[in-house]
């Protein structure tokens, strides 16, 4: 079961041991992501991942992972279960966390020397934690326990 | 022989009544398109084509489905499709044939054996389970017939109406089908759910693992079902062979296709699905979040988007549906939202199912605007394009439900256009604009002077 079990929530739970850093996760990048998503997380032929920040109430939002995503938690999520898009699930958990450091980094919200692990991903609050409003039908649902 | 001669040119004669007036009738139906040479031409009867293991369609029907990328992104390589459009335009009755039901796949259609398929069902219940598809096909079954949207139908006109585009790629991400499968309800009391699970997740067995966080409210609980038949047959892989979730009335996303996990917990995950993507921008930088419900909806299906129609007689019709339950109106506006009528509702009239509207039309040939707004049985109203962007901007990319307008040349052409009634009177202004410049500006000038 634990191979299907893949989720992760906010607040960690679901997270697997082990960890990455920043500078290990630029190379992890160049090798599986840039081909698709540009240089540094912009100009690439798929979804841009840097940048950004301060343009949602304009006229051309840029939406990122820095500029909107509001959980850290939910890259690793993603990352995990479904990139790099031709080989979903063939980065290991250590690349996985380095990965999801360097694009934290691109986006000014982890430092050059950063690690990522189950304890301090959780922790990191996005810029863009409060830019949701549920909707009031399922609100109450919605709200974290 | 005179005799004969005579009494033959008489029934020729009436003949050539019948047909002048049968022509006359049908033709005004179709628009003064004439159907049949004469009935004189009896067609020779042939014996035809051997019985066959299944039915294609006619060789004269050409109705397919247009794979296309997002808004403004079209004819595109299917490698690059992320969806494929039902042609609404070329439907008839309320049901969506099972290879014409819409596609959005976010990373392929997976080959998938159902002897080997396993739906684990886990997390905050008492006794955790994995089923097989037989464990499913023999469980007590419901049969529903639900549309599905996909949350980006309508995303071409956010911004901007491209007057080249037709009802199959304006709305084309709407389709009804029957499905069959084993209720949530009953799944949920198999494994003794806990009280305190307010949310499930469920996963795809795509290549991206797709998956959503449901609220479990009574009405989700009551009506969801895992589905394993489609119209009849075993589920389309393109629509989730061999199981897929079916979720009445809310996003198309949700739905979750080739479900291999179901798991209880006690609040939302925070999928990818749920905050980068399907989550609405409003105008003030901030997003709505679990938007879940699809919204009251309509669209004119004929005459619509590059369709030519000839002056005097039109059937108007269209599909128009709500994922708050039944359409209980549809009404119909021939002259830019000015005036209403209502339309006719075929039987059935489904709860969160496409409805059928017509109605009878005499164009006079004149330049005009023709427009659709339906209403759901919670006496939700389709909002016009300026109600329904004034509230939530043109950046939300999901969950466009605005009125549809089609508008009208001198030559019947049909094309996609944004405006609302509110438009005319801000025209019927420009009429003051001499008396304006004169009691102005326009007479400033002249004093200075």
């Amino acid at each position: 079961m634990k191979l299907w079990d893949i989720d992760v929530r906010p607040d960690g739970k679901g997270l697997p041991e082990g960890s990455g850093t920043v500078a290990h996760g630029k190379s992890v990048y160049e090798e599986n992501c840039e081909a698709c998503h540009g240089p540094n997380g912009q100009g690439g032929i798929k979804d841009r991942l840097a940048g950004g920040q301060g343009s949602l109430a304009t006229e051309n939002p840029i939406k990122t992972v820095g500029s909107y995503w509001p959980y850290a938690t939910t890259l690793f999520d993603y990352i995990h279960r479904a990139m790099p898009y031709q080989a979903p699930g063939s980065l290991s958990v250590d690349d996985t966390y380095a990965v999801a450091a360097y694009i934290l980094n691109l986006n000014g919200i982890l430092s050059s020397d950063g690690t990522l692990d189950r304890n301090t991903l959780p922790a990191i609050k996005m810029p863009n934690r409060e830019g949701f409003i549920p909707d009031p039908e399922f609100r109450e649902v919605a709200k974290p326990k | 022989m005179h005799h004969k001669a005579d009494s033959r040119d008489k029934s020729n004669l009436s003949r050539r009544r019948l047909l002048t007036a049968s022509a006359g009738l049908f033709g005004s139906a179709t628009g003064g398109r004439v159907l049949a040479d004469t009935l004189a031409d009896v067609p020779r009867r042939e014996v035809g084509a051997p019985l066959s293991g299944q039915s294609d369609r006619s060789k004269y029907v050409h109705i397919t489905r247009i794979p296309q990328a997002g808004p403004g992104v079209r004819k595109v390589d299917p490698f690059d499709a992320i969806n494929s459009k039902t042609p609404l335009n070329k439907l008839v009755g309320a049901i969506t044939p099972s290879d014409l039901h819409y596609e959005r796949s976010h990373s392929g259609v997976p080959d998938l054996d159902p002897g080997k398929h396993r739906l684990l069902i886990h997390g905050l219940v008492k006794k955790p389970l994995v089923l097989t598809v037989d464990d499913l096909t023999s469980m007590p079954s419901i049969s529903r017939v639900n549309f599905i949207e996909c949350t980006g139908n309508g995303w071409e006109n956010w911004k901007r109406a491209d007057e080249n585009l037709t009802v199959q790629n304006t709305h084309g991400l709407v389709s009804t089908n029957e499905w069959t499968g084993v209720p949530l309800r009953f799944l949920i009391d198999l494994v003794g759910k806990d009280h305190e699970s307010t949310w499930m997740l469920a996963e795809g067995d795509d290549a991206a693992g797709v998956d959503r966080s449901i609220p479990l409210t009574d009405e989700i609980v009551n009506e969801a079902f895992v589905a394993y038949g489609q119209n009849g047959e075993p589920l389309r892989p393109a629509h989730g062979f061999p199981i897929r979730l079916i979720m009445p009335g809310f996003e198309g996303n949700l739905n979750i296709k080739w479900l291999r996990r179901l798991k209880f917990g006690d609040r939302p995950w925070m999928t990818r699905w749920e905050t980068a993507r399907y989550t609405q921008l409003l105008q003030n930088g901030k997003a709505e979040q679990f938007q879940l419900r699809m919204d009251t909806n309509s669209v004119i299906t004929s005459p619509s988007g590059m369709m030519e129609i000839r002056s005097g007689y039109n059937r108007i019709t269209g599909f128009a549906w709500s994922g708050h339950g039944k359409i209980v109106k549809v009404e119909v506006s021939t002259d830019a939202g000015v005036t209403w009528k209502a339309a006719e509702l075929n039987n059935p009239v489904l709860p969160k199912a496409q409805t059928r509207f017509q109605m009878d039309w005499e164009w006079d040939g004149k330049p005009t605007k023709i427009v659709s707004r339906s209403t759901d049985e919670k006496q939700n109203v389709q909002p016009d394009r300026k109600t329904f962007i004034d509230q939530v901007g043109t950046n939300a990319l999901f969950h466009y439900h605005a009125q549809q307008t089609w508008s009208i040349d001198s030559a019947g052409r049909v094309r996609n256009v944004l405006v609302t009634k509110r438009w005319r009177p801000r025209l019927w202004l420009f009429r003051w604009y001499p008396w304006y410049m004169h009691m102005t500006s326009g007479g400033r000038r002249r004093s200075k002077r």
